[in-house]
């Protein structure tokens, strides 16, 4: 159904990929401990003993960058999983019903998603504080709106459509026809979406952690990672280059996958 | 006329909108400013006198009102940081923000349009799809990541500019514009590409209208019919995206003031959240959320004025 | 429910049925449209009926009235059903099966809805209605999308049936089919009816396809029913303009 043949995605799946396998081996292993700090190498540049040197405090960075990749991918996931499971019920329900309820929370969304994401992070942030429980819901929240849009034009489409009709002459109950009929439908749709707001949820993240209101330490996190490397930029080129390379890849994986999927690139 | 009215009653409502929940927003959070900024100089008429004149006494609604009152009128309230009128603490920052998010949408202009036509023209060769690739790693590329590039190749190895020292409009037009200059145009890198990627596939889907192979037929070449017919319908959408963009870019302003050390609204609404001071926050955040809606409410105007089919509608 | 006395034994009556849809908007004045005015005809046990008319008559909107799938108008007169689960064939192949499933989830889940049998039973039962209305067994796992229009009409008459109704409503079956599959497809409808003992209301808007496989046959103009009796009256002696225009229109 959907054509994953073409040269664009297949690019964006080899550096996805490559970015998960080596996240995933990070979750069990990384050449050193990430936190093990080593006075003797401080602010090492790259060689044979560490991939990408070392920071300020002799602490190696190719496995900070792999954990910090890892924590960033997973609070990303997380988040937009959150958004999705909710989006989907939320637009479905409202797709499906219509009525002045459906009318009225159009309305909200559509203002709501005129507002730069970071925005609307940064008053959620404020409000509950950081931390990266608080950056997974504030991010999640802020995916129900872009989801539910998409789930609901779609649902509203697909209702008008005759293998409806004949689903509730068969005496399919009003849910199942939703969940179960129509909604695979809407899947190809969801699946760019999905990409886009995975790569948002990245670049929120890492800024955020950046600005210092976002993941905070110990956790690790590649925007924090660029803020502390910022200093050292002179001494030490490779920290801050590593981390926002990462970051870089990470987004550019999921980007292509979407553009060779037929979506869009941009949110 | 008549769409014109309508719209304008949407815009005000929706800016409405937005005030009260950007402000319910901050209401919620727990704690009191009041016992806080006291501490351990509270006594109950103190506290009252502060309750006063922070705007915090009565109901919700009551403090809403007295809230927007103000703010139409100019008066943001009383920072709880630095307890000075908000309007005196984000005094001058809001220029700079602005200089550097009009230079940024310039930039992107700039850049942006000249770019895809050229890769709309030259779609075939080898060069196309080398920048065409390239363009999409610079829509990966995050404007602070940028600004870090930018900071140590021209700030600290070319020594363009002294990265963290910002020149003030007030000390040199030109070292003002020139330090803006390098934060602009981090902002502007992935804004454009995704501007000139949406050119390109805009005028590919023209290319495909009937209108062109009229034109074709007429003896002319590709690129005169992209000059000619094409591109004024291709920009359409384009159009539409910049001035929404504007929006975006202040968004990335944020950001991008914190790399560059810019004392403009974007550090110090930052700065306002990680101090908890709300009334600042609440009117930045209202400020620049004002600026979306009525971006958007621009954009939406254009689009009716140029795209003749939405006019005949 | 009802049983009235009756001289043929109806599948089901139709009386003064009129549908008007109202359209509400919020800066204009609310318009209504009547698309059907007293409506009034029977479907004999056995039997099939047509029913022809132009594009925007009103066909549609009976057949979706008889099947209470109008929720949203406005439904005076009565419709009286004298089988259980009537069943509708629609008009367009592709747009009444879900391109999602697999041709066997689609037979398979009105029995699962239906749920008295067992996966056995319904496997059996989806093997069954598929070799009844020609489509072998390595069809169950296609996709509607990889079927041709033939056969897709074939699967939607499937799903019609698997619900074992008595009476069936088919809203243009053939129109959307080539004129050599259309002729399988009638063929089908017609085995169909004496094995499974089943009656028709049968739309169309082509008049050949109306004569050869209809007993009866209703003209309909803007939401009336103008004229009805069996195919070989109303097409030896048309008593209204309408019907005479249709007519002359077409090579019988």
């Amino acid at each position: 159904m959907i054509d994953t043949h073409n040269r664009t995605f297949r690019a964006g799946a080899v550096i996805t990929g490559i970015m998960l396998l080596i996240i995933l081996v990070g979750l069990v292993w990384t050449p050193y401990d990430p936190n093990a700090m080593n006075g003797a190498a401080k602010l090492a540049s790259p060689s044979l003993a560490h991939l990408l040197g070392t920071d300020n405090f002799g602490r190696d960075i190719f496995s900070r960058v792999v954990q910090g990749a890892g924590a960033t991918f997973l609070i990303a996931a997380v988040s937009v999983a959150a958004g999705l499971v909710i989006g989907v019920v939320l637009g479905g329900l409202t797709g499906w019903y219509g009525g002045w309820v459906d009318e009225l929370l159009m309305r909200l969304n559509d203002t709501l998603t005129a507002f730069p994401s970071i925005l609307l992070a940064l008053v959620l942030i404020a409000l509950f504080g950081s931390g990266k429980y608080n950056i997974i819901f504030a991010l999640g929240l802020l995916f129900v709106p872009t989801f539910a849009r998409i789930v609901r034009m779609e649902v509203a489409k697909q209702k008008e459509l005759d293998y409806v009709r004949s689903a509730r002459l068969m005496g399919v109950g009003s849910m199942r026809i939703l969940f179960v009929h129509i909604l695979p439908n809407i899947v190809p749709v969801l699946l760019s979406t999905i990409a886009i707001s995975f790569n948002n949820a990245v670049l929120a993240e890492a800024s955020m952690s950046y600005l210092g209101v976002g993941v905070q330490p110990p956790d690790p996190s590649l925007g924090r990672m660029l803020n502390e490397a910022q200093s050292y930029l002179l001494s030490a080129p490779w920290y801050a280059l590593s981390s926002g390379v990462a970051i870089v890849l990470l987004v550019l994986g999921f980007g292509l996958l979407s553009e060779g999927l037929g979506g869009e690139t941009d949110a | 006329m008549g769409t014109i009215a309508k719209k304008t009653g949407t815009l005000l409502l929706t800016l409405l909108l937005v005030s009260a929940m950007a402000f319910l927003a901050f209401q919620i959070i727990p704690g009191d400013p009041v016992t806080k900024i006291l501490g351990t100089d509270y006594t109950p008429e103190r506290a009252a006198t502060l309750r006063h004149e922070l705007g915090l006494e009565g109901d919700l609604s009551a403090r809403y009102l007295r809230w927007l009152a103000g703010f139409i009128t100019g008066d943001f309230g009383i920072s709880y940081s630095y307890m000075k009128p908000v309007r005196q603490v984000m005094q001058g920052k809001l220029a700079v923000t602005a200089a550097l998010s009009v230079l940024s949408w310039l930039l992107v202009l700039l850049f942006s349009i000249p770019l895809g036509i050229a890769l709309a023209r030259y779609h075939k060769g080898v060069f196309a799809r080398a920048a065409a690739t390239v363009n999409q790693v610079f829509m990966a590329v995050p404007p602070f990541f940028i600004g870090i590039l930018f900071t140590y190749l021209f700030g600290l190895l070319l020594k363009w500019f002294v990265p963290g020292k910002f020149v003030p409009f007030s000390e040199s037009f030109w070292g003002c514009l020139g330090y803006l200059f390098f934060p602009a145009l981090a902002i502007a890198i992935p804004k454009a590409a995704k501007t000139a990627r949406l050119l390109v596939s805009s005028i590919m889907g023209e290319m495909q209208k009937d209108y062109v192979r009229t034109a074709y037929s007429r003896g002319n070449s590709r690129w005169m019919v992209i000059r000619t017919h094409v591109l004024r319908n291709a920009l359409l959408p384009v159009v539409t995206y910049l001035a929404m963009s504007l929006a975006d870019i202040v968004a990335g302003s944020i950001i991008v003031e914190q790399v560059f050390v810019v004392p403009g609204i974007g550090r110090l609404l930052v700065a306002s959240i990680a101090s908890r001071d709300f009334p600042v926050a609440l009117t930045i955040v209202v400020i620049i959320a004002a600026l979306v809606v009525f971006m958007n409410y621009v954009a939406d105007l254009v689009t009716q004025f140029i795209d003749p089919r939405v006019r005949l509608s | 429910m009802t049983q009235p006395e009756k001289t043929t034994e109806h599948v089901l009556e139709v009386a003064h049925l009129s549908v008007t849809y109202h359209d509400k908007h919020l800066f204009a004045p609310d318009t209504s449209f009547q698309a059907l005015t007293d409506v009034t005809f029977h479907v004999n046990h056995g039997e099939i009926l047509g029913l022809v008319g132009e594009s925007g008559c009103g066909k549609s909107t009976l057949s979706k009235a008889i099947l209470g799938m109008l929720p949203r108008a406005e439904v005076k007169g009565e419709i009286r059903h004298f089988t259980k689960r009537p069943q509708m064939v629609f008009q367009d192949p592709f747009g009444s099966l879900n391109p999602a499933k697999t041709v066997g989830w689609i037979l398979e889940e009105p029995l699962r809805v239906f749920g008295k049998y067992d996966a056995p039973e319904r496997r059996r039962r989806v093997l069954d209605m598929l070799e009844r209305v020609g489509l072998g067994e390595e069809y169950a796992s296609r996709r509607p999308a990889q079927l041709s229009g033939g056969q897709r009409q074939r699967l939607s008459i499937a799903v019609a049936l698997i619900q074992r109704p008595r009476f069936i409503l088919a809203d243009e079956p053939v129109s959307a089919l080539d004129v050599t599959i259309q002729a399988q497809i009638l063929d089908l409808l017609w085995d169909l009816r004496q094995e499974l003992d089943l009656s028709y209301l049968f739309i169309s808007h082509d008049l050949n396809v109306i004569y050869s496989i209809c007993d009866r046959v209703m003209v309909m103009e803007k939401g009336r029913i103008i004229e009805q009796g069996t195919v070989d009256e109303v097409y030896d002696h048309p008593q209204q303009e309408y019907t005479r225009k249709l007519l002359g229109a077409v090579q019988l």
